[in-house]
């Protein structure tokens, strides 16, 4: 972009970010890439665990711990047992005929990624330090902000996510 | 020593501490299994393995003195199993043909890896160099966390096994462990509100303060406490769901399912599963042990007050202390030893929960309960910080009798249209059996 990139030095903690990035990384690409279902599942499963593990080598160990409690342990469990339940395997592939569509979503794929990554990599190539402040994270810092500043968005989402769960109560109910 | 290992860079340190935990926690499995053996078969009135192990000496040999000529020394099995597992070593390790190959091999190593992991946060002592492996200011949201991954190993091993009861088993641990999860957390989050920090060191530390603000003599450990007492039974229930154990085994459930998640199983991936659950068990007894009875404390008694107090016994109160203080893992091994055998007492005691049971007991009673208790100790915390421990714990019981009444007031309209949940019982009719009498035998024609 613009001039060469500031010279970063190579330090382990830097290594351990990048590594658990490329997995990140790779599994994200799994998920689209695997045929079989169960697999991408796996795949979006690993790649939520190193996120979680991003967060933790950024001092934010508060969102890492909740990012694999609510993905990892609780919606990924579901996924699998909606996936194991509808018991999907391996679909049959088809050779697909080379059609215009495919270029053409592969033409978008590529704009896409281009507006996505100019608006992303500016501010990241600026980035110096990796890592919050101490305490930024904190369970106690969290829960200040979110009972003081917060209050009212809290709630508001809380009472949103009640509405949710008796709504999806009645849905699923036939007689209440 | 400890000196010595502060020296060492942090990651080394890192890894010695993990260690630490690891191959004791390993050491822990064949000693749970021959406590499971024996206890079973002697609360099942069996005689057990007692062989293994045993000494007998040669009669006839010249290098055994004459005294131990032809005697048995007896060691109650012990041994059985190291015997075990070369057996299950040794045996022929085989995969049916049409499993999911890679998923079928690594969903045993997935089941052993939040077992281990799940210890990272538990503290085995004062010693704040070498324990906990991470001291944490999340550490009991991590337990959450990495216990939540425990019915990964299940699901895997259920799905590649391409083996209809064991598809049931992992179906059946994904709902199971979704379910107690949340009754868990309930427990948790009370006495996380109790004790006012997410770190276990802190938890340890707070239940060594008088008990319930008022004996200044006795350490206020959870389980002794009205509100940690109930979390502390759910939280035990929902411990021995989330391990798969007996009452709660409905994913191996051998009666319906042949082994469910882990029937096509053999040797050593059997074992990772067998050793993933037993390790679960001791990392989940220390957590309970940490969580609810004290921690790494012997008794709850606080030595040093006491000696304090009565400075003619200072001398011999001291020794408690030190006791208390420098055998810490003993203690915390001995109370996961007694969670242990709690839960080998239940799996003798209990029948298996049919699946309604086991979805009403974790929705309907658990869960609820749990939020109720989350409720008074919010309540409790307020009282106590406007009028002192006394007027907290009055206010604790007016308002447990106040939910209480509601309870049963909600109950008694319920329960009028609710269907009933009542085990199902074979009527047996009692009125005396017949003799079916043979019908006359037609007369055979015989055909000329």
């Amino acid at each position: 972009m613009n001039g060469a990139l500031p010279a970063i030095e190579i330090t382990p903690s830097l290594l351990m970010v990048v590594a658990l990035a490329g997995i990140a990384a790779l599994a994200a690409v799994g998920v689209i890439a695997f045929n079989n279902p169960i697999r991408s599942a796996l795949c979006l499963v690993v790649n939520f665990f190193m996120l979680a593990a991003l967060y933790f080598t950024l001092n934010a160990e508060m969102i890492g711990v909740t990012q694999v409690v609510v993905y990892t342990g609780a919606i990924m469990v579901l996924f699998l047992f909606v996936i194991m339940l509808l018991n999907l395997g391996a679909p049959i592939v088809k050779p697909e005929a080379k059609e215009p569509q495919t270029l053409v979503g592969l033409l978008l794929g590529v704009v896409l990624f281009g507006v996505v990554g100019s608006q992303l990599l500016p501010p990241l190539l600026s980035v110096v330090k990796v890592g919050a402040a101490d305490n930024y994270g904190s369970p106690e810092a969290l829960g200040r902000t979110l009972f003081t500043q917060y209050m009212f968005p809290f709630e508001a989402v809380s009472i949103l996510l009640l509405i949710g769960v008796v709504g999806s109560i009645m849905l699923a109910k036939r007689r209440i | 020593m400890i000196d010595l290992i502060l020296q060492l860079p942090p990651v080394v340190q890192a890894v010695i501490r993990a260690l630490m935990f690891v191959i004791v926690a390993f050491t822990m499995v064949p000693v749970s299994i021959w406590l499971e053996r024996r206890l079973l078969s002697w609360m099942q009135d069996r005689i057990g393995p007692n062989r293994v192990g045993n000494i007998t000496f040669s009669t006839t040999s010249k290098r055994v003195p004459a005294f131990l000529k032809g005697k048995k020394i007896h060691l109650f099995g012990i041994l059985q199993p190291i015997a075990d597992g070369v057996k299950s070593f040794f045996k022929e390790d085989l995969a049916p043909k049409n499993v999911d190959h890679f998923l079928f091999f690594i969903a045993p190593v997935v089941s052993l890896f939040p077992a281990l992991a799940l210890g990272a946060t538990i503290p085995w002592g004062p010693w704040t160099d070498l324990t906990p492996v991470a001291d944490v200011n999340i550490g009991v949201l991590y337990i959450l966390a990495i216990s939540s991954l425990g019915v990964y190993g299940v699901v895997l091993a259920g799905y590649s096994s391409n083996n209809k009861y064991a598809l049931l088993g992992g179906l059946r641990a994904s709902a199971q462990l979704i379910s107690y999860e949340l009754a868990m957390s309930m427990a948790v989050a009370a006495v996380v509100m109790t004790t006012g920090s997410l770190r276990p060191t802190q938890i340890v530390a707070e239940q060594s303060g008088p008990l319930w603000g008022i004996a200044p003599g006795l350490q206020n450990w959870n389980i002794f406490t009205p509100t940690g007492f109930v979390a502390g039974v759910i939280f035990l229930i929902c411990m021995v769901a989330e391990t798969n154990r007996a009452p709660f085994d409905l994913p191996e459930c051998e009666s319906e399912l042949i082994g469910g998640y882990n029937t096509e199983y053999t040797t050593k991936k059997w074992v990772l599963f067998m050793m993933g659950e037993y390790v679960a068990m001791v990392t989940y007894g220390a957590i309970f042990a940490t969580l609810f009875l004290g921690g790494w404390n012997v008794v709850p008694i606080r030595w040093s007050f006491l000696a304090e107090q009565e400075p003619v016994l200072a001398t011999p109160l001291g020794w408690m202390n030190g006791l208390n203080m420098y055998l810490a893992p003993v203690w915390l091994i001995g109370k996961v030893l007694l969670i242990i055998a709690s839960y080998i007492w239940a799996r003798a005691t209990l029948p298996r929960l049919r699946y309604d049971q086991l979805m009403s007991l974790g929705w309907k009673s658990l869960l609820p309960l749990g939020t109720a208790n989350l409720i008074l100790v919010g309540l409790w915390m307020v009282a106590t910080r406007v009028g002192g421990p006394v007027v907290g714990w009055a206010a604790w019981a007016v308002a447990s009798g106040i939910v209480y009444a509601l309870y049963t007031l909600i109950k008694k309209t319920v329960s009028a249209d609710a269907p009933s949940l009542a085990p199902r019982t074979i009527r047996l009719d009692h009125s005396p059996a017949v003799k079916p009498v043979p019908e006359p035998a037609e007369p055979v024609s015989v055909a000329s």
